[in-house]
């Protein structure tokens, strides 16, 4: 006779061992037999939930809907730009999941959720049912508020490079045929936007690259915050010190349109013409949030319990990564994602094996940005649950910057990425 | 009879003695999985990190106890980012995880 786990604990009628199989090296608590995840994006925050519900509670079946066929991260893709760094460095495949984990990748599109039915449905026609689904679709650009952006190839001319991939490829390929002594203008959104430092760190690359092979051209920063967002004093250190006179930095330079033809910026104070434009758009909960109706603030993230990460808007869903509301002092970035994916794997598997909700959870960030091609500086924070206020609040005395840029955390920042690449997708 | 490995676990525990009363103490801790989740972004899941973040996985629980209210306290002298992080856990948050540390298989 052969039998698994569950049917020999049922056997024995012992509710008790189920309860005492976690005291075992090995012996994984499951539960939660029959159970369904679907898990919409495979960024860095669904595929970490996806993973760590199987490592978690092996029983339950997880099923991951990721359009892209592998894994491309943005965190270091600003390095494509310097040359210091190539896509294929940045991309991880899929298999591991499915190998290690058996988690069910699918490469499709969710084109609609059903709340109520417990259904999604996919372009290609199927439809998967689900108990719990996690949606973590990242942000999309608001192309809306820049009608000079609406074509195809106004996206080609002007490249946001915010999504890494193709657009990464096409601006490096612009600044690289660029004249020497041209301007690479780069627009900033207003906070909040994915990735708070990465505009910054991207001016270091691009001027890292400038400063060897175009050394008379000028980087323009043109920032609608009223400042800088991220690391100030440890970037402006670094443009003085490594890139002196290369970047020109302008506050309060909100965008309203652009004209892709002659690669213009339309400032609400007149215009920038430039030889390379980088026009990084405002951004809002990725489409499919937007169009299941789980945006509920501003009318561009997702609002979440922060135990749970469960919807406020749709019970049974939860909502991770850049497309959720930030709580105060969070940042949109995939460390982040990263957490909020394991804290949703807890919370969904105690939630499908009935067992309390961790009421006291806590997840850090550190986000890493590269200043020149050796040198590294970090902002780190962390953040536990506020049961009366109910979110998540920075723990004060915690966190902080490096004391200034350093070779010694550019080893630790490439070990990093190894490691939280490994650890959604390996 | 033929259990499968998953049926084994269960299969231990009750040779162990299932009849005896189970401790909440004995119990997988779950908080301290979760806030140990949170360390793998940089030194692997599990703590299995294999690179210059070093791995934390099967390591001593006093000693982690140890360095980690070192790193709390600022008197660590290799420290680019720990003191940063060492700061937002309390002394009980501290045994927890690295008792979560210490039981993972190296
Ligand atoms: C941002 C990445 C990062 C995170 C998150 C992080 N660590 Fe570390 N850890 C490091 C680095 C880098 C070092 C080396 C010391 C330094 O430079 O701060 C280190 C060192 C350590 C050491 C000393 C290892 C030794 O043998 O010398 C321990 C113990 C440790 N970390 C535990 C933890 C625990 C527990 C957590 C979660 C609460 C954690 N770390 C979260 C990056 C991280």
């Amino acid at each position: 006779m052969s039998m698994n786990r569950r049917q020999f604990v049922r056997a024995l009628g012992a509710g008790a061992a189920l309860g005492a199989a976690g005291t075992l090296a090995g012996c994984a608590t499951t539960g939660g037999g029959g159970k369904r995840v679907v898990v919409i994006g495979g960024g860095f925050g669904g595929a970490t939930a996806a993973k760590y519900i199987r490592m978690w509670a092996p029983d339950i079946a997880v099923t991951l809907v990721e359009r892209g066929q592998k894994f491309v991260s943005c965190p270091f893709s600003n390095r494509v730009l310097a040359g210091s760094m190539t896509i294929d460095q940045l991309t991880t495949p899929y298999d591991g999941l499915a190998r290690n984990h058996g988690v069910k990748v699918v490469h499709d599109e969710v084109v609609a959720i059903d709340p109520v039915k417990h259904e999604v449905r996919l372009a290609g026609g199927s439809t998967l049912g689900y108990d719990r689904l996690i949606v973590a679709p990242g942000m999309d650009f608001m192309y809306e508020t820049i009608p000079g952006l609406t074509s195809a190839s106004a996206r080609e001319q002007i490249p946001h490079a915010w999504k890494a991939g193709p657009q990464t490829v096409a601006l490096r390929r612009q600044i690289e045929s660029m004249r020497d002594g041209g301007v690479v203008a780069v627009h900033i959104p207003k906070a909040p936007y994915r990735c708070p430092p990465g505009p910054y760190e991207r001016a270091c690359q691009i001027a890292t690259y400038l400063k060897k092979a175009k050394p008379r051209s000028k980087i323009l920063l043109l920032d609608a915050n009223p400042d800088i967002t991220s690391k100030k004093g440890l970037f402006m250190a670094a443009w003085k010190d490594l890139y002196p006179g290369m970047i020109e930095y302008r506050p309060n330079s909100e965008l309203h349109d652009v004209d892709a033809s002659t690669r213009t910026a339309k400032l609400v104070f007149g215009d920038v013409k430039a030889d390379v434009l980088n026009v990084i758009p405002p951004q809002r909960a990725g489409n499919i949030a937007r169009q299941a109706g789980l945006i509920t603030a501003n009318n561009r993230w997702c609002g979440v319990d922060y135990l749970t990460w469960e919807s406020v808007a749709h019970k049974d869903v939860h909502v991770i990564g850049d497309a959720t509301l930030s709580a105060p002092g969070m940042p949109k970035s995939g460390h982040m994602a990263n957490q909020h994916g394991k804290i949703v794997a807890d919370a969904v598997v105690a939630l499908l094996t009935g067992r309390p909700v961790n009421d006291e959870p806590m997840i850090a960030n550190t986000c890493y940005s590269w200043v020149s091609d050796r040198e590294v500086v970090h902002v780190a924070s962390v953040h536990a649950y506020d049961k009366a206020k109910k979110t998540m609040v920075t723990v004060k005395g915690a966190g902080g910057l490096s004391a200034k840029r350093n070779m010694k955390e550019a080893g630790f920042a490439s070990a990093w990425a190894e490691n939280i690449w490994a650890d959604m997708l390996k | 009879m033929r259990i499968t490995s998953r049926g084994a676990c269960a299969f231990a525990i009750v040779a162990l003695g299932l009849a005896a009363p189970i401790a909440a103490s004995a119990q997988q801790d779950y908080k301290a999985r979760s806030w140990a989740a949170s360390c793998a972004a940089c030194h692997g899941t599990n703590g299995h990190s294999t690179n210059e973040i070093k791995p934390l996985a099967g390591k001593d629980k006093i000693a982690l106890v140890k360095i980690l209210k070192e790193f709390r306290a600022g008197e660590r002298k290799v420290a680019t980012v720990m003191h940063q992080h060492a700061k937002g856990y309390s002394d009980d948050q501290i045994e927890r995880i690295a008792a979560y540390f210490a039981a993972q298989k190296k």
